[in-house]
Formats: structure tokens, sequence, C-alpha cells
């Protein structure tokens, strides 16, 4: 068991592990981002309030639940850098960030196109939309702070601090439309007890959020990769591994 | 574990204890200020300042909005089920605006205790539903209602 654990700790394994996935998995996620856009934007039925300009739910909620599922992944990254420090946790970190802000901008920008024809506001300062752009700040923050130090062993620290802290604000966000009066709507999809969407509007949302997830895992890769070849560049597996 | 980890392993874990009770504490002085709106029962038990800039949230009143012949006003009330404020809106409503639904005003509240809004948002709910679904549940509810 622990030998498995020791792979994802080794730069030349990973680096193996994700030329060996892509280029199976960014099709798949390709295809079903298709599949499921076609779904949810033809097939599936109008609402009966809002007509079909609920259709962007199957963008915008996704996006935003990987976004935060993403900030996870990258304090997890974090988390393994300060305690086991595992130089690849530091990468893993790094890689995650601009995929998560890019989730988040996403959320926010689709947020925004929907809420103008339902609510009658591009933006309200309401609970829910603010935290959501904290966590878009957290993101770019994490960014920023990485490319702000000459030392990079630091900056990874620095980064894990404020990935972990930043973690507060997930639950924050996840409840905050059931702890104040906000303008956005609680959570349609309920883990507990039936969901508030008509099972022919929530499975293509499903699906949607399925392939969010894979579109995340498999851009995960893409930026692992690339950074693993931009900091073993003068590493001997990493030649042995492009002459091969 | 290694000593050395699980050392490093118990400050990260009290570094984010900290922070959470510390962002906890601020989120929990401020959650008046946090909420974006005023009830109408907060409304009615004084709770908000009057002639200054306030939000008043809740469903509009089955059979309480009228119209002015001549000009855009629009005159409804809001309840929480609890208390009920009527606010006037003298400009153009959202599409999702009707009696039933929810709504986000924010505006002055007079002595009167009328609230005049300056921008009306509509408040939906978390219900998503195909138009046939709604009308044979419209349709059940009347069945029963017999």
């Amino acid at each position: 068991m622990w030998r498995i654990v020791h792979q994802f700790g080794s730069p030349p394994w990973v680096y193996r592990f994700c030329e060996r996935v892509i280029p199976w998995l960014l099709p798949i996620t390709f295809t079903a981002l298709v599949i499921g856009s076609l779904w949810g934007l033809l097939y599936a039925p109008t609402d009966y309030k809002q007509g079909d300009s609920y259709r962007i739910i199957y963008i915008h909620v996704p996006a935003a639940v990987v976004a935060l599922a993403g900030y996870y992944v990258m304090a997890a990254a974090g988390l393994v850098s300060l305690v086991w420090k595992i130089k690849l946790a530091d990468t893993a970190m790094r890689a995650a960030a601009p995929i998560g802000a890019a989730y988040t901008a996403i959320a926010l920008i689709t947020g925004a196109i929907w809420g103008k024809p339902t609510w009658g506001a591009w933006w309200v300062w309401d609970a829910r939309i603010t935290s959501m752009l904290i966590l878009l700040f957290l993101y770019l923050g994490v960014i920023a702070l990485f490319e702000a130090y000459e030392n990079k062993a630091i900056a990874a620290r620095a980064c894990a601090v404020l990935s972990l802290v930043g973690t507060v604000n997930i639950p924050i966000i996840y409840k905050s439309v059931d702890w104040w009066y906000s303008l956005h709507q609680p959570a349609s999809i309920k883990f507990t007890g039936p969901s508030a969407i008509d099972a022919s509007m929530l499975y293509p949302l499903l699906g949607m959020i399925i392939t969010f997830y894979a579109l995340f895992a498999v851009l995960m890769m893409i930026n692992l990769r690339d950074l693993l070849l931009d900091d073993h560049r003068s590493s001997a597996w990493l030649k042995k591994q492009l002459e091969a | 574990m290694h000593p050395k980890r699980k050392q490093r392993l118990i400050i990260v874990g009290l570094m984010v204890a900290l922070s959470s009770a510390t962002v906890g504490l601020i989120v929990y002085a401020l959650s008046g200020n946090i909420n974006l709106f005023y009830a109408p029962a907060e409304i009615a038990a004084g709770e908000a300042p009057l002639d200054r800039s306030i939000r008043v949230g809740g469903m509009v009143v089955d059979g309480s909005v009228s119209r002015a012949s001549d000009r855009l006003e629009t005159r409804f009330d809001v309840t929480d089920y609890a208390a009920t404020v009527t606010v006037t809106y003298d400009g153009i409503l959202p599409d999702l605006f009707a009696e039933g639904e929810g709504i986000v005003a924010t505006g002055v509240l007079g002595a009167d205790g009328v609230v005049v809004a300056s921008e009306v948002l509509a408040k939906h709910d978390e219900n998503y539903m195909p138009p046939e679904v709604a009308a044979a549940l419209e349709q059940s509810n009347k069945v029963d209602n017999q």
C-alpha cells in the first residue's frame, strides 16, 4: 500500500502517468462536454418559470461545484507539502490554482449573465456571490504569491499556508444561502431527500458536473506535466524519457 | 509517524483551526450586516432604520399588486408570513416579478411604514420543472383543495 502512495511522490512516475492518461481522458472529456451541452441546451425541457434562460445552469452549477472541490485539492496538496515536504505536492498545488481560478471566474460570469434576466441585476453583494468573489481572490492570491518569491521553496510554503487558511471560506460559500438572507436561491440538488429539480433536468446536470470534474482532472494532469517538464529540464530521467 | 512530521501536522492543524475560529467569530459578529435584506417582521419590530436606503425581501402577497393608470408606479405588499410591508416602485419590474413570488426591493422606509423602492429584484426559488409538470402539479392541488 505504501509503495503505491510513494509512487505519487515520484516525479518520473507521475510524469509517465500523465503522459499515459491524457491521450485518452482528453477526448473522452471533450466528447462528454459536447454531449452534455447538447443534452442540457437542446433536449432538456424548458423551465415553467424561467423558460430557456435557466439552461445556463448546465455551465454555472458544474463550474461552481468544481471550483469549490478544486480548492480542497489545492489545499490538500498544500498540507502534504507543509507536513511531508514532498516537492511534487508544491507542483500539484501550483497546477490546481489557475484551473480553480478559471472555474470560479466562469461561475461568477455565468451567474452575472443569469442574474440579469432573472433577478434584474448583473451583480448583487449578497453572501453567496461575495464569498465566491473571495474564492477567486484566494486562487489569484496563491498564483501571485508563488510568483512573488525568488526562492521557490519559501514561495511554496507561503502558498500552502494561504491555501490552507483559505479553506475556511469553502463551507461559508456552501452554507451562505442557508445562514443568511441572500438573493441567491438555495441548492436544488439535495444529498438527503428529493431534489428540487425535475429528474429530466437533473440528469444532464449531474452529467455535466461529472464532466467538469473530469475536465478538472485532465487539465490538472496537463499542468502537472508541463510544470514537471519545466522544473526537471536538466534531470537525467527526463532526458531518458524524452529520448525513449 | 515521524515526530517532526507529527509536530508540523499539529502546527498546521492549529493554524487552520485558529483561523477558522477567527473568521467564524467575525462572521458571527457581522451576521446582521451580511443579511442582504430585512424581513418584513424585522421592519415591523422597528429594527430597520428610517429615511436610509435599506433592502426588504419577502413574498409578494397574492392580490396586493395595484398599478397606477397613468404611470409605471406599482404598489404591492411583501410578507414573510409574520408581518407585511407595503412597497411602491416607479419603474420596470423584472420578468419574474409576480404575486406569490419572492422579491428583494432596495428603497427608503418612510415614517408611514411604506418602502419607496428604487430597485426591485426578483428572488427566484430553487425549484426547476418542465411546464407540463408544473401544470400537472397545479391540477392535482386544485383537486386536493376541492
